[in-house]
């Protein structure tokens, strides 16, 4: 299925990662964003607001993230794609929501535009402090997915897929931006309508009677209705049955949390995206995300200039983390180098993926800036040392 | 108004509001003697009455014992998070504005941890039903103090009573801006009815306090019977003031309630006002969402008591 050209605004334009995520969304289709304000995301919603009276969408600024985050789940269940957009203590405020939304498998989109914490941190600065609460912010078991763009052409773009991928799974996902990613200006081209692809949710339109809205096929993910098509549906956050009646037993908690968790994770080589550069005769990896991918590459260059054997793995995706090809690249390489604007997060994951065959060495970053990538190719250098 | 409240049909053969409950969930979980119960009866009257097209009605609820309402009624259902059902409902309300949108939840709910939601969507004149059933107590979670709590009450977590002053909500609500604001007690299942049927067919944010009882946690815990006592005390201590300010409406423990319909009067809703101002500033650029440019079936009907546009009518 193709965008609908009224939210495109096709052709080559000079914008910000922020305002390029605004314009993703409403090409995605999306046309309920609920929001509160916060730097560094501000002018995510600041643009929404301009363009979306043009495009018939409904902007609304809540009380606070709190309320916007479930804000988008009723406009997704009222039948249309949703998303709000925060950054540091917003997105704090937002954990229950996007449990809510898992368990109740709506889908929607949140924008995390990191800054630098805890607590109030560095409001105007870039971090990276944020990748583990996305994964594991709310309570108990549950999966999400979660992008990391590292330019404004990749707000736009991955913004649409981070949309797809919500309406595929039925399941919120989270996009990882960061300060300097949502506020540095490039070149972002906006490809016309019929080039953009886009899924429409998957709907049930078969009889009312006997139908089980949580009632998944081979896929794992139930087609959903939408309030008011007459299903008279039940949707709670409570563990359900097939039907959406809360089941407070051990085997129906089993049944849906493997399910949500199954629906991802069984999924994985399909949602996983990394790029990789140089891999192949690499001695070592540097693992990257976002901002990060960038500040590393000068480093991976001057290592190679100077002989050095490095490549380049940056995910794309970072929730569900590619495991597979790490744990491959982990029984070739000598060692894993993990740049981050975090005190060590992602590099957990890359170390529990090497499990012990591979070097995996963090380039810390407390935040506020990116990294020197001196710094990242100190680390390479250190990291080919010793045996 | 007399001939209005007794042309509600009561006394029919069989049980009319099977067929709004989801019977293959029951039995239900509140307690005997439980006043949500009795609530539940009137609305699904109420809805029954109104006209509406139940297909086009959804309901929303918190966490609590009254938000679990959500869950037994046949209608498209949200059981969301506690204190946010009214953020959850503006979504789907705005997102979907041919449906009725209720939002049906306890006192703490509604007015503690989601205090903040209650006085914005009053504030932009979002246009829901909120039911609230006030207890006087947090149920769900064992009887601990709520911002309802009347002075001198005892509560798990206010052992030696509460000192706290309590919200007067109708006050509350009027003064953030709700269209509707009625209370009454699950005692008056014939006023709360037409209160409730009321509020649905009103354009806007419409609001119905209804006190019932909690033996369980509440009324037992003071020593004020069980819940027939309590209803026994809504008989005698209520007075009915349709009409009465607000502002001297408060409860305090086991004084006087008044109970009445408190205010009906038109002002924008939040969809129309949106619309009308982005028509204006905008002109013929200007498109609304989807399910805006289509009439609003639901609210085709107008209440009787909307006739009279701008002025309370009681
Ligand atoms: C964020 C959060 N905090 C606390 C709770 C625990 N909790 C569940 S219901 C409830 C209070 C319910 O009281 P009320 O809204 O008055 O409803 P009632 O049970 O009396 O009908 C609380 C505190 C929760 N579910 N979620
Ligand atoms: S605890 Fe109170 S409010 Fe909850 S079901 Fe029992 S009587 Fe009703």
């Amino acid at each position: 299925m193709h965008a609908d050209p009224t939210g495109v605004l096709a052709g080559a334009h000079f914008m910000d990662g922020d305002h390029a995520c605004s314009e993703g969304a409403m090409a995605a289709g999306c046309r309920f964003v609920a929001g509160y304000p916060i730097t560094p995301s501000t002018e995510v919603v600041e643009r929404i607001a301009e363009r979306f009276p043009y495009i018939g969408g409904i902007f609304i600024q809540m009380e606070d993230e709190i309320a916007s985050s479930i804000a988008i789940q009723g406009a997704a269940w009222g039948g249309i794609k949703a998303m709000t957009v925060t950054s540091g203590p917003g997105f704090s405020l937002m954990m229950e929501h996007i449990g809510l939304a898992a368990i109740t498998e709506t889908p929607c989109v949140f924008v995390d535009v990191q800054r630098a914490g805890p607590s109030t941190g560095l409001p105007t600065m870039p971090a990276q402090g944020d990748m583990m609460q996305a994964r594991w912010g709310s309570h108990g078991d549950y999966e999400i997915i979660a992008l990391s763009p590292n330019s404004p052409q990749e707000c736009f773009d991955l913004t649409i897929q981070a949309f797809n991928l919500s309406e595929k799974y039925r399941v919120p996902v989270l996009f990882m931006m960061d300060e300097c990613v949502g506020h540095m200006i490039e070149r972002v081209v906006i490809p016309p309508a019929e080039e953009i692809e886009i899924v429409e949710r998957r709907m049930y339109g078969g009889p009312k009677e006997g139908y089980q809205p949580f009632e998944a096929g081979r896929d794992l993910v139930p087609l959903m209705v939408k309030a008011g098509d007459g299903y008279r549906i039940h949707v709670t956050g409570l563990t359900h049955d097939e039907r959406g009646y809360p089941n407070m037993s051990v085997g129906a908690q089993a049944k849906l949390v493997q399910r949500l968790v199954d629906k991802i994770r069984l999924h994985a080589d399909e949602i996983v995206q990394f790029q990789e550069h140089d891999v192949d005769d690499a001695d070592v990896v540097v693992v990257t995300y976002g901002i990060t991918s960038r500040t590393a590459i000068p480093a991976i260059e001057q290592a190679r200039a100077k002989g050095m054997k490095v490549g380049h793995l940056r995910l794309v995706v970072v929730w569900p983390f590619p495991e597979k090809r790490i744990r491959a690249l982990a029984d070739r390489v000598k060692a894993f180098v993990v740049p981050e604007i975090n005190l060590g997060q992602m590099v957990y994951e890359v170390e529990r993926c090497a499990a012990g065959k591979s070097k995996v060495i963090l380039v810390p970053h407390g935040g506020g800036t990116v990294h020197q990538p001196k710094d990242i190719y100190t680390a390479i250098e250190k990291s080919l040392r010793g045996k | 108004m007399a001939e209005e409240l007794y042309d509600i049909e009561v006394a029919v053969p069989e049980n009319p509001i099977e067929s709004f409950l989801r019977m293959d969930r029951m039995p239900h979980i509140w307690c005997p003697g439980c006043g949500i119960g009795t609530t539940v009866n009137c609305f699904a009257r109420a809805l029954e009455t109104s006209g509406l097209d139940l297909d086009k009605v959804a309901i929303v609820s918190g966490i609590g014992c009254t938000g679990r309402v959500a869950g037994y009624v046949r209608l498209d259902s949200f059981h969301t998070t506690h204190g946010r059902a009214i953020p959850f409902a503006s979504g789907l309300k705005l997102a979907n504005p041919s449906l009725k949108v209720v939002v049906y939840s306890g006192d703490g709910d509604l007015t503690a941890i989601g205090g903040n939601h209650f006085i914005h969507a009053a504030r932009r004149n979002l246009d829901m039903t909120v039911i609230l059933i006030n207890n006087f107590i947090y149920g769900m979670t064992g009887g601990q103090v709520a911002p309802t709590t009347p002075i001198g009450a005892s509560a798990s977590t206010a052992p030696h009573g509460s000192f706290e002053e309590a919200f007067n909500l109708p006050f509350l609500a009027e003064s953030c801006g709700a269209v509707y604001v009625a209370r009454w007690t699950a005692y008056h299942v014939r006023h709360l009815t037409k209160a409730i049927k009321e509020a649905l067919l009103k354009k806007g944010f419409s609001f119905v306090e209804i006190l019932a009882p909690c033996p369980t946690l509440y009324s037992r815990r003071n020593k004020l019977g069980d819940g027939l006592d309590q209803m026994v005390y809504y008989k005698n201590s209520s007075e009915i003031k349709n009409g009465a300010e607000t502002k001297s409406v408060a409860l305090d423990l086991q004084g006087k309630i008044i109970v009445g319909k408190f205010v009906d009067k038109e002002r924008p809703t939040y969809i129309d006002a949106m619309n009308e101002h982005f028509r204006k500033r905008l002109g013929d650029r200007y498109i609304p969402s989807d399910e805006n440019k289509e009439p609003n079936p639901c609210l085709e009907r107008k209440s009787r008591s909307a006739a009279s546009a701008g002025r309370a009518s009681f």
